[in-house]
């Protein structure tokens, strides 16, 4: 179908009616503000911003970002459930940057309550706040969002074209619509008579849309059960197109090298010899760092290493011990936020025993496989971006600005994603790509980073520190006090992005510190923010990577503190404030049989964090290997609500503690002289396979609303491992990563 | 300087200087890009090919060092006719995001042909140089024995 990519450049067509051969219609229909960006050609109809439909077939449109968590496939698999088509028989296409796109759950997430109890008037508020997201043009993926933006809205725009179609085949046949049924594709009459949605496209785009109610759960014949993804055939034969394979008639590969002191410029730089070495086409002058374009992307790595730069000094303190001094200095100051605050933290219990922890964990790295890239060419009036992106229409507006063009002139193809973890929220790529292409009018550029560059230009997961006063008093918590700083991605990204400042509270930097699911009676949590400007972003599952490491690590050493097993002094807590809680609690003491007791040699240590709108518990155990620890099993619990896709979200928990398995052991970002230290895997080391624990995952359904899957498998990560280590070892892990105070085998 | 080079049983003629490593070669040059750029330094594995069989990590072979035939992914199957283990892979829906799972299935391929019945332990020290931020190990690890089964059965 070779007009997908007319379509993708015509999109913004306003109105929703008289399109060449179609309609818009269906769920575009209840949310009309948005244009359709789907423009068919001749013998097209477009249904909605969802569903295209022409003579070769169906193609469903999920315009999220695919970085490895199913939602091509979940997503695709809503519209499908309701337009009764089969997964294997449509096309799946992500489709252009488009307001229509607009991610619904973004605003939701943002509501001052603790997510856990909210009741169903401010889940209700929360949808309608989400409504917004769409006039900020929030077309984006992550916050663990996608299932609870598209689970509504998908299967809506899934039944209205269905109705729809069924309409036509009404009218063509003379028989009322209720008397036709839907299967495969067709629209089938009591008769046996079938009509394909194909044959029927045409004449269904020039009804009105006819809408319908959605199936109950029981009907449903492809959620709540595992699809086949559509993305893993390509995935097993090199064929899935990431942003770095991207080939364009006549493009050139580029590499550059931005200042390593982050966010500082450059006075000046010498390229003789880069100007000299083979390959090299041009060297471009990128205001705070230079590129090399060549015909070949190692050619422009090694020339571009090959400039002298004089960079300028860095922002921030040169050193890791200062920029930790740094942020401690903002317990000094006002908290920013104190989101919980039950009893009084300020007066001991009588008969109870206080104890204090203080923790510090590392700046961290996101490390996507594929480091960053993106393909640009710049046309005079026109750019056009190729990336794997979490962010299409931001990274439109901001590319526009770069190139000195108006959206509507920016068009942006998002490919598969080889890991986002967070990172390809960020524009810094593409604002790069479009500086470098607007030296290049007419020739495409691939702009790739090496990892080393990768590495040191992240927007880092904030170095942090938590400050943490408990009690317990016959065997239970009486008393958590607690309070953290950090740097705040939020504060940092509303300024890179819109050059606002964040006000208020910010909830993400407390996220998993105000709002663990547990009964304290005296429980006051506070952040505080540090104005640092080393640049931080979003890592899997943000202030929850740190808050949950805190939070559960203080907890165990409150368990111990009162006598208690930690798995029952947890199970306490949980009960009495949120049964989902207890419950995936309960699971992994049930999966692992957990006792309270381990052999000579053998540690075990839980966590149970709430993120994302999803309780998640882990049980990790350790063994002693000859001095060494080793991570043996792993039983991981979580209660979603819903689970669109059993296997996928097994994937994602299994994978979202692996993530922060890899962290807790190997992963620190530190800083000498103003310059990241850590370039490349050798020393920001992950899991592998010799290194990964056997795994379990249990899925419950058991709370009211739909939880996320792609962050809350990791911020348990970590604690439940250190206090595996605990129990193995009796010491205590106050800070990570773990490599540096114990043994690890490797 | 010209070098001829034999890829998935072809031949093809590349005019770039003789240290530029293979990867680079394979990816801008001729335009296979199934054959991953991860780290450079031969510390995850995605750049995996076979060089007359044997895995090699591409981005430490130079076009100097290449001395026989090549195999990319894209040599070893297509989305139409895969071979056994990439059928395997779907079979076990291994990839996340996918960008490491090539260098993943060439390195797999390369152990199955030595060793055609590997235990666990055998898997993990072979694949233990391939890297997966995504942590879809259990999966590759079921994979490989049930790609193992498989061409028992064959």
């Amino acid at each position: 179908m070779a007009s997908i990519g007319k379509i993708a450049r015509r999109t913004f067509l306003i109105g929703s009616a008289a399109i060449v051969g179609g309609v818009a219609f269906g769920a575009y229909y209840v949310s009309r503000p948005a244009p359709n960006p789907l423009k068919p050609g001749e013998g097209e109809a477009a249904l909605n911003p969802f569903v295209l439909i022409d003579q070769k077939g169906v193609t469903l449109f999920a315009p999220r970002a695919e970085m490895g968590q199913g939602v091509k496939t979940t997503w695709a698999a809503l519209i499908a459930e309701e337009l009764d088509v089969e997964l294997e028989d449509v096309r799946v296409l992500h489709g252009p940057a488009a307001r229509a796109y607009y991610n619904s759950a973004f605003m939701a997430d943002a509501l001052p309550n603790r997510g856990y109890d909210v009741s169903d008037f401010q889940h209700s508020i929360g949808e309608v706040l989400g409504v917004l997201g769409r006039t900020l043009n929030m077309q984006g993926t992550g916050g663990s969002t996608s299932m609870k933006d598209g689970f509504t809205r998908m299967r809506q725009a899934g039944a209205t074209a269905r109705e729809t179609l069924k309409q036509a085949a009404a009218n063509h046949l003379d028989i009322p619509r209720e008397q036709l049924k839907t299967a495969k594709g067709m629209v089938q009459a009591p008769d046996g008579t079938t009509l394909s949605y194909s044959e029927l496209a045409l004449e269904a785009a020039k009804l009105n849309p006819v809408e319908a109610d959605l199936r109950p759960r029981s009907e449903w014949r492809l959620l709540g059960k595992t699809q086949p993804r559509v993305d893993m055939v390509e995935k097993a034969t090199g064929t899935a197109e990431f942003g770095i394979d991207v080939r364009q008639p006549g493009m050139k590969f580029a590499s550059v090298r931005m200042n390593p002191r982050l966010g500082a410029g450059m006075n000046g730089f010498d390229a003789t010899e880069a100007q000299s070495m083979p390959g090299v086409e041009k060297i471009v002058d990128m205001g705070d760092g230079v590129a090399v374009v060549a015909n070949n992307t190692w050619l422009a790595m090694q020339a571009v290493e090959a400039i002298e730069v004089d960079w300028q000094e860095a922002p921030y303190p040169p050193e890791t011990d200062q920029v930790f001094a740094r942020i401690a200095e903002a317990f000094d100051d006002e908290a920013n936020s104190t989101m919980r605050d039950d009893g009084d933290v300020d007066q001991l219990p009588e008969g109870a025993v206080e104890l204090t922890a203080e923790y510090q964990l590392p700046y961290l790295a996101h490390a996507t496989m594929e480091p960053m890239n993106a393909t640009a060419l710049f046309e005079g009036d026109k750019l056009t971006l190729w990336c794997g992106n979490q962010m299409p229409t931001i990274h439109q507006w901001k590319c526009a600005a770069e190139a000195g063009l108006e959206s509507e002139q920016v068009e942006v193809h998002t490919t598969y994603l080889g890991g986002g973890f967070g990172r390809r929220v960020e524009l810094d790529f593409s604002i790069l790509a479009t500086r470098l292409a607007k030296e290049m009018p007419g020739v495409p550029v691939q702009l790739t980073w090496s990892r080393e560059e990768d590495m040191r230009h992240d927007f880092y997961r904030p170095g942090a520190i938590g400050r943490m006063r408990g009690a317990v008093k016959d065997g239970a918590a009486v008393l958590l006090d607690g309070k953290v700083a950090a740097a705040s991605p939020v504060a940092q990204v509303m300024d890179r992005i819109a050059g606002l400042p964040a006000g208020g509270p910010d909830k993400v930097h407390v996220e998993g510190f105000f709002n663990p699911p547990y009964a304290i009676p005296n429980f006051r949590m506070s952040g505080h923010l540090s104005d640092i400007s080393i640049p931080v972003g979003f890592w899997r599952s943000v202030g929850n990577s740190f808050n949950g490491f805190f939070v559960e690590s203080f907890i165990d050493e409150m368990a111990h503190k009162a006598g208690t097993d930690p798995m029952e002094f947890r199970l306490a807590l949980a009960r009495q404030e949120w049964a989902p809680a207890a419950g995936v609690l309960e699971a992994v003491k049930e999966m692992s049989n957990w006792t309270g007791q381990t052999p000579d040699g053998v540690g075990r240590g839980v966590a149970m964090c709430y993120s994302f709108g999803t309780p998640v518990a882990q049980v990790i155990e350790v063994f002693d290997d000859d001095g060494n620890i080793r991570l043996n099993k792993a039983w991981i619990a979580c209660d979603m609500g819903l689970a669109l896709d059993p296997e996928t979200v097994k994937a994602q928990m299994s994978g979202g503690m692996v993530y922060g398995l890899s962290a807790a052991l190997f992963g620190e970002i530190t800083f000498a002289n103003g310059e990241v230290e850590q370039g490349n895997f050798p020393d920001y080391d992950a899991l592998r396979m010799s290194t990964m624990p056997h795994t379990e995952v249990r899925v419950l359904e058991t709370q009211k609303h739909m939880g996320g899957a792609g962050e809350p498998g990791t911020p348990p990560a970590a604690p439940a491992l250190a206090n595996a280590i605990f129990d193995l070892t009796g010491r205590r892990a106050r800070r990570l990563p773990l490599m540096h105070d114990f043994n690890i085998w490797t | 300087m010209s070098t001829t080079l034999r890829i998935n049983g072809k031949t093809h003629q590349v005019d770039l200087p003789d240290d530029v490593p293979l990867l680079w070669v394979l990816r801008d040059e001729v335009g296979l890009t199934g054959t991953k750029y991860g780290c450079g330094v031969a510390a995850c594995g995605a750049c995996t090919v076979h060089i007359n069989g044997e895995a090699v990590r591409s981005c430490q072979t130079t076009l100097a060092d290449v001395d026989g035939e090549i195999t990319t992914i894209e040599g070893l199957g297509t989305p139409k006719a895969m071979s056994i283990i990439q059928q395997a892979w779907v079979d076990h829906q291994v990839a996340q995001c996918g960008y490491c799972q090539s260098g993943q299935i060439m390195q797999a391929a390369n152990l199955l042909a030595d060793n055609p019945t590997p235990s666990d332990a055998d898997i993990e020290e072979v694949m233990q140089g391939n890297l997966c931020r995504c942590g879809t190990y259990p999966r590759i690890r079921a994979a490989i024995h049930s790609a193992a089964q498989k061409m028992q059965e064959a």
